[in-house]
């Protein structure tokens, strides 16, 4: 049977990549449609007029919104390499600390980044106890999943490059060994994964695109 | 299996978080401890279970704690899979009840909040807006998703009325206190309706607060908030 699926992505944001890293470890063949960020497509308006974002998941032709709402769905609809724990108790561990990584740690992140002196240091306090807390997620295991990747590792994507690339911008030391070792060991594991690689974007890219935006007014997009 | 260990939630009356992790415990039939919390303090209990966010709802399952009122709801159908079902079971309408869901926490109820709590008039006003509109926006999502039935869920209700219908008690309130309609006869008919069908609902009965005993305690807790130091 024919599926038809289609990515209206963008190959920079945190957000596609989780798709797409959930959709290959599935072997979801799939069309990326690559949509700018500030030019929004009339595909894009028509699929997803609430937010007017990506990612979307056009499954033959059915639109699928939020990104952690399209990895529910990938899980459900394809069986095969499972992302969420069978286990009623792990399942709700995952979702409760993918919202902390959605809510809390995403926003801290990008805040304390793009302000500057006094309140940038408090920001990075805020940061580092976020991280701190969510790195304890960590203790005896290779990913948050066990010892594969899941859903939590991949709504994680972010602190496996973004995260290290913004802090490079805003001149804060941050992401080491010394303050976050379990994370720094996670990122080192995710980012060796097939499907990892061959999804997130290179990091020079990224650097190049946030170096742009501290010059300006701050992030263009979320 | 863990069906039989003891279960506890730890609560508030006024919460409608903690009216969704209610709801879900009443369709499964399942007996809990409600652990109510008071007013401005924290106990040693919620504290332990919920660090993070030193929030409630959180529901203790043989001594696991779950936190987070929608991720409470979906453990709960999750456990006592073979009664009820609260999410729909096909993939695409789960997303779409999850979208709406997450909408409703991310965008919409900030907007309701921001009705009481806008820091200017001009604020308040353009919250007031912002939740008409999502209202507006919700009343299309039932026709789609109830199919012409009663609920959102279909026949009974379920995690998108869940997630909609806690907010009831708060949105009668605003409606109340602000001499205004959210829910409108003209504007959002079918939402109307449903709102009478929920409170109904026997999972909800017992566990939705009256509208004046509801208004008596926002009056309390805005009575409070400006005597308060600011933080």
């Amino acid at each position: 049977m024919a599926e038809e699926v289609k990515l209206l992505g963008f190959g920079g944001s945190p957000f596609s990549c989780r798709v797409e890293i959930a959709l290959k470890l599935k072997g979801i063949q799939y069309e990326m449609i690559p949509q700018e960020l500030a030019n929004k497509s009339p595909l894009l308006l028509e699929h997803n007029p609430v937010h007017k974002k990506i990612p979307v998941l056009l499954h033959h032709g059915k639109p699928i919104c939020e990104s952690v709402v399209i990895l529910e769905y990938v899980e459900e609809t394809w069986k095969g390499v499972p992302l969420l724990p069978e286990d009623p108790y792990e399942r709700a561990m995952a979702r409760f600390w993918a919202k902390f990584i959605d809510e809390k740690c995403l926003s801290t992140v990008w805040k304390a980044c793009f302000s500057k002196g006094e309140e940038q240091e408090k920001g990075m306090e805020e940061v580092l106890g976020l991280l701190k807390t969510l790195e304890s997620q960590l203790e005896g295991k290779k990913f948050f999943g066990g010892d594969n990747i899941g859903f939590l590792d991949i709504v994680a994507d972010f602190a496996a490059l973004w995260l290290g690339v913004l802090l490079e911008v805003a001149g804060v030391d941050l992401l080491n060994d010394s303050k976050l070792p379990l994370l720094c060991k996670w990122i080192e594991e995710f980012n060796n994964c097939p499907v990892v690689k061959e999804t997130l974007p290179p990091r020079d890219m990224l650097l190049k695109f946030f170096k742009m935006q501290q010059a300006a007014t701050g992030p263009q997009y979320k | 299996m863990a069906t039989t260990d003891d279960v506890k939630l730890i609560g508030a009356w006024p919460s409608p978080f903690v009216m969704r992790a209610r709801i879900a415990l009443n369709i499964k039939s399942v007996d809990y401890e409600f652990l109510q919390e008071q007013l401005g303090t924290k106990s040693d209990l919620l504290l332990k279970s919920n660090p993070v966010h030193k929030k409630i709802p959180v529901l203790i399952h043989g001594h696991k704690p779950v936190c987070e009122s929608l991720v409470i709801v979906q453990y709960v159908d999750d456990v006592w899979a073979s009664d009820q079902p609260i999410l729909p079971s096909d993939p695409y309408d789960r997303a779409i009840a999850r979208f709406w869901a997450a909408y409703i926490d991310d965008k919409w109820f900030p907007s309701l909040s921001g009705m009481a709590r806008g820091p200017t008039e001009e604020a308040k006003k353009a919250a007031y807006e912002q939740v008409v509109e999502g209202l507006a926006l919700l009343e299309d999502a039932f026709g789609k998703c109830s199919k012409g039935k009663p609920f959102f869920g279909g026949d009974r209700i379920g995690y998108l009325d869940i997630a909609l219908g806690s907010f009831l008690g708060w949105i009668r309130v605003t409606e109340k206190m602000g001499n205004l309609k959210l829910l409108d006869e003209a504007k959002t008919p079918h939402l109307v309706k449903w709102a009478e069908n929920f409170c109904a609902d026997a999972s909800v009965k017992d566990v939705m607060p009256e509208t004046d005993k509801l208004a008596e305690f926002a009056k309390m807790l805005m009575a409070k908030a400006k005597s308060a130091p600011p933080n």
